[in-house]
């Protein structure tokens, strides 16, 4: 892929969010993901309004364009109505078309997202599900939700849901032929493509680096180096 | 500011909401999360309002989550939702209210990117056949759930037991919003008050008797992030930012926080809970946090419902202050029962803020 720029161009996010930025630093004053990373979206739009697709490639291989939480606050407060979050979204939409995720450690959490979102998706018909959200990776959830859990079908039934069950209600189980569409859906769409090319990419990154594809898995949802962070 | 200045800016940021005949889609993280609160929608909208909202069991996540984690592609985020709308279409409704803040920021920017770019609807009316043999028109009116409690806020303050007054100062109580990043960030003229004058939410405090306190972070982010979150290693990121809210609030003395999008409903409870755990700071009054609610909690509070039946037995920061505060009537004993008085056991408690 020579043309970096104009695959960009393509994407209707970077259409909505990329018009004329005049690097006035808006978008950096309110991010929420600018204050806790390096990270800094005006230098971002500056890099792509430039069109060298060298200096884009970098972008698409690194941490950065990875840091946004996409709030969408900049496109809020740009007094052009650019929106910095699209762009990323576009960015990191090519980044993953192209295998350049795999450069950054930031980048490598694309398999653990896919694994898991594709797998809540296509087999529950929901983004998130009970049985994938295990409290030991989520222990920030407290003790009153290990409670829950451990108690998961009995509070459930108290509280009016309808786990797993059929017809309408909170919780209830998605019928199959729902879930057979979701899945037509994605094929139709380049979704299951798109977790082909993950996986393709993450397996040779994984050799690269000597480990199992499940170690960087894991090494990827769970580890931080300390060189993301603002002082 | 001039008054008709004032009126004329406001007016833009006001959006029609048809009174009755909603098609209802339900939220990823709310039943998760607050699976009661959910369920306290359909009772107090379909029983205590009498209005008509239909649920199709087929309807699934929009896919939203997935999306903002950039995990399936925009078409495939564009056709989930198509085949909502053909869900909606085949049930013979025209307006369509999601139960998620991401969702409807999901749908307000599929919508208006169709609207911008009508070659690409037509591709994914193509994909959808395709792949599905569906067809759908598009909402003619699209609300969040908030907008219709909103929208009958006046109509529930009429049937309410409890106000949200301080029964021992008579005062009312002191109470903070937060909106959500997508409710009106990216279209902030399909939300109730938009980014700016945020009002979906303080409509309702002040109509049940509250008030709405200001503060410097209340347009700041929850720390959601989608993969800020779903990726255990950028949940720093999360966390900081809730902190940064909640230091930005501790000195107006609040003394609740209602939302609008389950995640960060979610996340401001539970934040406190690690903050507390980490630095051993609370937030609210004698060791507790600050309690932070849905909409459909507060206004089946104010409607008289149970607090358990409410499930507010799942919120990690102790709801019982806040109860004492406007006089509810509530069993403590039963908050941790099953269905017929099970027992369930109890929670452990933390080591740092207070709970029961």
């Amino acid at each position: 892929m020579n043309h970096l720029f104009e695959e960009l161009e393509k994407d209707y996010r970077f259409k909505e969010g990329y018009h004329s930025c005049i690097n006035c630093g808006t978008c950096t004053a309110v991010c929420p993901a600018a204050e806790f990373y390096r990270y800094d979206p005006r230098k971002i739009v500056d890099i792509v309004q430039t069109r060298d697709d060298r200096q884009i490639e970098e972008l698409l291989s690194s941490d950065t364009i990875w840091y946004c939480g996409e709030c969408m606050s900049c496109l809020t407060r740009c007094p052009r109505k650019n929106g910095p979050g699209l762009v990323i979204m576009a960015l990191r939409d090519l980044s993953i078309r192209t295998g350049l995720f795999t450069r950054s450690e930031k980048g490598r959490q694309m398999l653990p997202l896919t694994r898991t979102f594709s797998r809540n998706i296509l087999e529950f018909g929901y983004c998130v599900y009970p049985e994938t959200f295990d409290w030991n990776d989520h222990k920030e959830s407290g003790p009153v939700w290990k409670w829950h859990m451990d108690h998961l079908e009995k509070s459930l039934e108290r509280l009016g849901a309808n786990y797993k069950g059929d017809g309408p209600g909170v919780l209830r189980r998605i019928p199959q032929e729902s879930l057979d569409e979701l899945k037509a859906i994605f094929d139709v769409t380049g979704a299951t493509e798109r977790i082909s090319l993950v996986e393709k990419y993450s397996q040779q990154k994984a050799e690269e680096m000597g480990m199992s594809l499940e170690e960087y898995e894991k090494k990827a949802f769970e580890y931080s180096s300390d060189k993301h962070f603002n002082e | 500011m001039i008054y008709e200045g004032k009126q004329k800016i406001w007016k833009d940021y006001q959006k029609e909401i048809p009174d009755d005949h909603w098609y209802y889609v339900r939220s990823c993280i709310r039943q998760n999360f607050f699976p009661a609160s959910e369920r306290k929608f359909t009772d107090i909208t379909r029983n205590d309002l009498g209005k008509d909202v239909y649920e199709t069991p087929y309807h699934t996540t929009c896919g939203g989550i997935a999306y903002h984690c950039d995990a399936i592609p925009q078409e495939t985020a564009m056709t989930i939702v198509a085949r909502q709308f053909a869900l909606m279409t085949e049930s013979g409704y025209e307006n369509y209210v999601p139960s998620c803040v991401t969702s409807f920021g999901n749908y307000v920017e599929i919508l208006e990117t169709w609207r911008e770019f009508p070659e690409l609807e037509t591709r994914i009316r193509e994909q959808l056949w395709k792949a599905c043999r569906r067809e759908f028109n598009k909402p003619k009116y699209l609300a969040h759930t908030s907008d219709l409690i909103y929208h009958w806020r006046n109509e529930i303050a009429e049937k309410a037991r409890y106000r949200l007054i301080d029964k021992e100062t008579g005062e009312p109580v002191r109470m903070a919003e937060h909106i959500g990043c997508h409710y009106a960030k990216m279209f902030p003229s399909k939300g109730i008050g938009g980014a700016e004058y945020p009002y979906v939410l303080a409509g309702m405090i002040e109509s049940w008797g509250g008030q709405v306190v200001d503060y410097p972070e209340r347009r700041h982010c929850c720390g959601y992030g989608f993969r800020q979150y779903h990726m255990k290693a950028n949940r720093g990121y999360c966390v900081s930012n809730t902190h940064k809210k909640f230091e930005s609030m501790e000195p107006y003395g609040i003394q609740a926080i209602l939302t609008n999008c389950p995640g960060c409903c979610y996340f401001m409870d539970r934040w406190q809970y690690v903050i507390s755990e980490q630095t051993g700071k609370t937030y609210g009054k004698d060791g507790f946090g600050i309690p932070v609610f849905t909409y459909e909690e507060l206004a089946g509070l104010v409607l008289g419902y149970d607090p358990w039946d409410l499930g507010l037995q799942l919120h990690q920061v102790a709801v019982e202050p806040f109860l004492d505060r406007i006089g509810v009537e509530y069993d403590p004993k039963a908050k941790y029962l099953g269905l017929n008085k099970e027992d369930l056991l109890k929670p452990e408690l933390p080591t740092n803020l207070k709970c029961f």
